[in-house]
């Protein structure tokens, strides 16, 4: 008769590894962490929450976001309203360079070191291109130094070497969900052509956001294979969505994530991204409501949008600010980016 | 103007239960729909509002 083997403690060893080594966590970790029980969850957070401040620092990266082209989008994303494949309600529509500046102003006025400007496109034509352009300028002329950052869609090299010249510092681009269920999620493009754009984004020297939305009936493997396929792309962002069920899109009637499943994600996606802002982002308020927030700004979390995201509404940006300030987390300086 | 149409889902008023609609609109979406004449609206998010435009009935925004 041979003993049973022996179970090791994934914490534990996360403890060793990643608090005290920095190594991320693997896929097989990942998920013996995704596994864990509900009641281990506060455990989790405080470790993911010791990591980062490991490693990280206690800053708060803050960002705003918005629409320069809102809807009607060739691409069949099956979580987003913006599609034009969808009987969505989302109808299309430019912001015009006024508003985009004043957006960027009453980002940075919440203390913002990032003011993302996204497009729902397959990637930018000329038009676009020159309304990010020009929409930069009057940024700049207005006397906003807010760090600018895009997420214009697939691109090729010269679209790439073009937003370098402009300024843009950051490039988002999100891989959306593990390469194993994107065929389930998008069928007009593949994982890999937009890991080809990450890539080309890396070199060209902009600084990589990548990240994706959790709760598009992915498994907890997959969820595990996420995780450490982001990791091996080694972003300086990653952005962390919670579906929400938009109508008219084919995931309408999926289920929001549990809050509880969600905290363990952020945890999880923290021991495997030591080093990673991880950022807050979309459908938090419907997944975690106020209180989730802040145990997830204690897990691991640490960057968040402020305001509004792109068709959906956010909480109010002062009320972020509060919880920041409640928690004692600095939010991190624009010099300090520079 | 009277509201007869639910600005999330365009149904009529009296038509449908709405109560998940008027959670949406609480928590996450501006109006989609005009609750006059229930057209698609065309809706500009920004970082602190929204504004909802009807081709027959207006501008409507979140700071209204």
């Amino acid at each position: 008769m041979t003993a049973a083997p022996e179970q090791v403690d994934v914490l534990g060893v996360a403890r060793e590894q990643v608090l005290e080594r920095g190594v991320g966590l693997s896929e097989e970790q990942v998920l013996a962490v995704l596994s864990l029980d509900d009641d281990r969850i506060p455990e989790l957070l405080e470790l993911a929450h010791q990591v980062r401040m490991r490693w990280c620092g206690p800053e708060v990266e803050v960002e705003g976001i918005v629409s320069l082209k809102t809807g009607g989008c060739p691409e069949d994303c099956h979580f987003c309203s913006q599609s034009g494949q969808f009987p969505s309600p989302v109808r299309s529509a430019w912001l015009d360079i006024p508003g985009l500046v004043r957006a960027a102003r009453q980002t940075r006025d919440t203390g913002a070191t990032e003011f993302c400007i996204v497009a729902a496109v397959r990637g930018p034509d000329k038009r676009l291109l020159s309304q990010v352009r020009d929409g930069i300028k009057a940024i700049r002329e207005d006397g906003n130094d807010i760090q600018i950052a895009c997420s214009l869609g697939m691109l090729t090299q010269e679209q790439v070497d073009e937003l370098v010249e402009m300024g843009v510092h950051r490039y988002n681009h999100n891989l959306e969900t593990a390469r194993s269920h994107f065929p389930n999620v998008v069928t007009t493009h593949s994982w890999e052509e937009r890991w080809d754009t990450l890539k080309m984004v890396r070199e060209a020297g902009m600084e990589v956001c990548c990240g994706g939305i959790i709760g598009m009936g992915e498994t907890l493997e997959q969820r595990a294979e996420f995780a450490v396929q982001l990791a091996a792309l080694e972003p300086d962002e990653v952005p962390l969505n919670f579906l929400i069920p938009n109508p008219g899109t084919p995931y309408e009637n999926y289920p929001v994530v549990e809050g509880t499943e969600a905290l363990k994600t952020v945890g999880a996606f923290r021991l495997a991204l030591p080093r990673t802002i991880l950022r807050f982002a979309g459908g938090r308020e419907l997944t975690f409501g106020d209180l989730g927030a802040k145990q997830g700004m204690l897990g691991g979390v640490n960057a968040i949008i402020v305001g509004n995201y792109l068709t959906n509404l956010g909480r109010p940006a002062q009320e972020d600010l509060d919880m920041l300030e409640e928690l004692s987390m600095p939010i991190k300086e624009l010099s300090k980016t520079l | 103007m009277t509201a007869v149409y639910c600005g999330y889902c365009g149904k009529g008023l009296e038509e449908v239960d709405h109560a998940a609609c008027t959670k949406r609109l609480r928590v996450i979406d501006p109006p989609r729909f005009c609750s006059a004449c229930a057209r698609r609206m065309v809706v500009q998010v920004t970082p602190s509002g929204w504004t909802a435009t009807c081709s027959r009935h207006g501008e409507i925004s979140s700071s209204a």
